[in-house]
């Protein structure tokens, strides 16, 4: 709170000059973890997206749909393709269609595309969580590594039924 | 005892409005005085409704309550959001900056109309906001209103009121600044908190021209004029809105300096090391506004590294420098004054019963040892992928914003009531017990909502077992979260109380004391005492700091580490 005396730039003590090179080392060292994990780790954030158009992507969600289905819950139809292919999810307040039946240990292309607000894309208890957005069509390519039935939770805010937003996909 | 003023005391000078702090020897200059109280008011009043918002939200979410119906808990929570995040903390940081520019500077408030102009529009569009999402159902869109949900007009309006205002009066800290150095009213360099103060009014005026890029456009698409692009929007919004929270950093940080001197009297040791620290806040700080789009479509790795690492998480090592030199610089206060036993004796020896010093380390710990480390886990791109929108997001910042900002503001507001509003402390005891009750509230807060977010739970959501997967613990740390914002909530009316109470009680008494329980003695003017020879003593080395700062460095470091061997864990995915 006190103007300091004229000349204030004065070489820092031991103790500052100890923790500064410390401090330094540690930042590198998180700064080279991110591209150390995007060579060598196996979960990496997908950043391959396509332009799109709610009307456009809900076609192609549909012919997927027609193709695949293999049966029915609620009324939303379970979706099988083979291993290796693309799937579709589509989000819209308060929905996710279709169910994925997926296959572990087999990579998809799975697309996800909103066809109105901005939407989150959580996966649980597996905890993945992407963001997803109206006109772009996000591809994250997965591999399931465990089997069961699986949530996926809505968690960007979509307005008054946002709690009520989840779906499922089934691994075997 | 040297004096703060250098010329202390001046001659009564006809031209300029003002009256000597006897406490500080400081001139307050009647204008800032004025805002200043004006400001605060305001900040106490967005708290308020923020602070009933936060009781009834946390009881909702408690899963074993769930209190409110599902529109109001949104509704609630977009009312959280604005009145906490933006009102109560950008009041009262205009009053800082009023008062860092002119008070500690002897200098006058040389536009005060253009202030008060600024005050109107932030108090209009603070007010506005709150009426727009109370009464507007379609504007029930949480604090970040992404397009294309869209909210009534009204509600960006009141944004651009609130954030023109504030720029405003950021342009007057800069004006009194430039008039003051022009008049001679202070030699040399600025003190240490006004150059922090300064970083922090530099970041907000691009903090809030930014905002305007991202809320202006969203006004005009909301009257149906233009078009949006969603993902676009999201990297606009938070241009403005992460930047908006290093600004609370940085003022955050220029009120620990001050704390510091005025409860342990300290001497920054070196004031190089601490300016350059805030140098890096100014230079790499912004670039955080990445944390919030690291898994949306559309965007390269390249690019997410880079930007949120802060290039090379050089802001980072701005607080953690500041992390070092403010407890060093205490330490050895507290030494020279025969504090020397062993590592520790130091700290033991700190005056604890006193608010601001009570408050400042709270702060401190909060803030680094919860908000900083969490909030450097979860800003890294690919665990990002483990964290975006859960609860650990909110576990993060509410330990950084309230744990932090808060309780440190809390903390200086006890200082300002008998400097600037010339009112004694009432109820100081609870003054003394506040920010411990606010601080340990707060800690499990942020505790139960990140032990929730690493078991998926979604933030923003009013009711989580639709999803039908969540374990039974789940339960538990969210009832940890919820009994933590009760006892938040506590401290949160312990301080307005305190405040009500001393402003609205007793007659206006000029100040006699700097410290408000702990003594009688003025660390502020005692600071002015400690001479290179004691900074430079080998009995005054901050040692004690040093091993507290690895041991930091350690906690950060196992936290960092699990995260990425919880990432190794999950389905593969690229």
């Amino acid at each position: 709170m006190l103007a300091p005396e004229r000349t204030w730039w004065k070489p820092m003590g031991r103790l500052e000059k100890t923790w500064l090179t410390v401090a330094l080392v540690w930042c590198i060292f998180l700064t080279i973890m991110m591209p150390l994990w995007y060579f060598m780790g196996k979960q990496n954030v997908p950043t391959e997206t396509y332009r799109t158009t709610p009307q456009q992507y809900a076609a192609t969600v549909n012919d997927f749909v027609a193709k695949y289905q293999v049966g029915e819950e609620n009324g939303i139809p379970i979706v099988a393709a083979p291993p290796g292919s693309d799937v579709y999810l589509r989000a819209s307040a308060w929905q996710w269609y279709p169910i994925l039946q997926l296959e572990k240990g087999k990579q998809y292309r799975l697309h996800v595309s909103s066809m109105d607000f901005a939407h989150g894309f959580s996966l649980q208890p597996v905890n993945i969580n992407l963001e997803v957005l109206p006109g772009y069509d996000y591809v994250a390519t997965i591999t399931p590594t465990t089997t069961g039935e699986f949530t996926i939770v809505c968690n960007e805010y979509c307005f008054l039924g946002h709690h009520t937003m989840v779906g499922k996909i089934i691994v075997e | 005892m040297t004096a703060l003023s250098p010329t202390f005391p001046w001659a009564k000078d006809a031209k300029d409005d003002y009256r000597a702090c006897p406490v500080t020897t400081l001139k307050v200059d009647m204008h800032t005085e004025r805002l200043i109280i004006a400001n605060a008011v305001m900040a106490v009043v967005c708290l308020t409704l923020g602070g009933i918002a936060a009781l009834l939200i946390a009881l909702t979410r408690w899963q074993a309550i769930h209190l409110l119906d599902a529109t109001w808990f949104y509704r609630l929570l977009t009312l959280h959001g604005i009145d906490m995040l933006v009102a109560w903390i950008v009041f009262f940081e205009m009053a800082g900056l009023h008062f860092g520019s002119t008070v500690l500077l002897n200098a006058r408030h040389a536009a005060p109309k253009l202030a008060w102009l600024g005050f109107i529009l932030m108090t209009v569009g603070g007010l506005m906001a709150n009426f727009v999402v109370l009464f507007d159902t379609s504007s029930i869109v949480t604090f970040t209103a992404y397009v294309p949900m869209k909210a009534h007009p009204l509600f960006y309006l009141s944004y651009i009121l609130f954030a023109v205002g504030a720029l405003i009066a950021v342009i007057t800290f800069f004006v009194n600044i430039v008039v003051a150095k022009r008049e001679a009213r202070f030699e040399g360099s600025m003190p240490l908190v006004v150059f922090g103060l300064m970083t922090a009014a530099i970041l907000a005026t691009y903090t809030l021209l930014q905002g305007a890029a991202a809320i202006v456009p969203a006004f005009f698409w909301s009257l149906g004029l233009m078009d949006l692009d969603p993902g676009i929007y999201r990297n606009f919004f938070w241009g403005f809105g992460h930047p908006a929270q290093q600004v609370n950093l940085a003022a955050m940080v220029a009120i620990w300096y001050a704390l510091a001197q005025m409860t342990v009297g300290i001497r920054p040791l070196n004031e190089k090391f601490s300016r350059l620290a805030f140098i890096l806040y100014l230079f790499f700080i912004n670039l955080g506004s990445a944390h919030h789009l690291l898994v949306d479509p559309g965007l390269s790795f390249g690019w997410k590294a880079v930007n949120t690492s802060y290039a090379m998480y050089l802001a980072v090592l701005g607080s953690m420098m500041h992390a070092f030199s403010i407890p060093a610089a205490m330490e050895v206060a507290l030494r020279a004054k025969g504090f020397r036993k062993g590592l520790f004796g130091w700290l033991r020896n700190g005056p604890w019963n006193e608010p601001g010093f009570g408050a400042l380390v709270t702060s401190m710990i909060l803030f680094g040892w919860v908000g900083g480390v969490t909030g450097v886990t979860i800003g890294t791109e690919q665990i990002n992928m483990l964290a975006h929108n859960t609860l650990r997001l909110p576990g993060h910042f509410h330990a950084t914003v309230v744990g932090g900002t808060t309780t440190a503001f809390m903390g200086f507001t006890y200082y300002v009531i008998p400097l600037i509003f010339r009112k004694e402390l009432k109820l100081k005891k609870w003054a003394v017990w506040q920010p411990y009750v606010f601080g340990f509230g707060t800690l499990l807060v942020s505790l139960g909502m990140i032990t929730s977010g690493l078991q998926g739970v979604s933030r923003r959501n009013w009711d989580i077992s639709f999803a039908g997967v969540v374990p039974g613990t789940v339960d538990l740390t969210l009832a940890i979260f919820g009994i933590g914002a009760l006892i938040a909530v506590t401290g949160g009316i312990m301080y307005i109380t305190v405040v009500l109470t001393s402003i609205l009680t007793g007659p206006r008494l000029e100040a006699s004391n700097m410290l408000l329980v702990a003594g009688t003695n003025n660390p502020l003017l005692e600071s002015t005492q400690l001479t290179d020879h004691q900074l430079e003593d080998k009995q005054n080395q901050p040692r004690g700091t040093l091993v507290l700062v690895f041991a930091f460095l350690v906690w950060f470091a196992v936290y960092y580490l699990t995260n990425w061997w919880l990432l190794g864990r999950t389905w593969f995915i690229r």
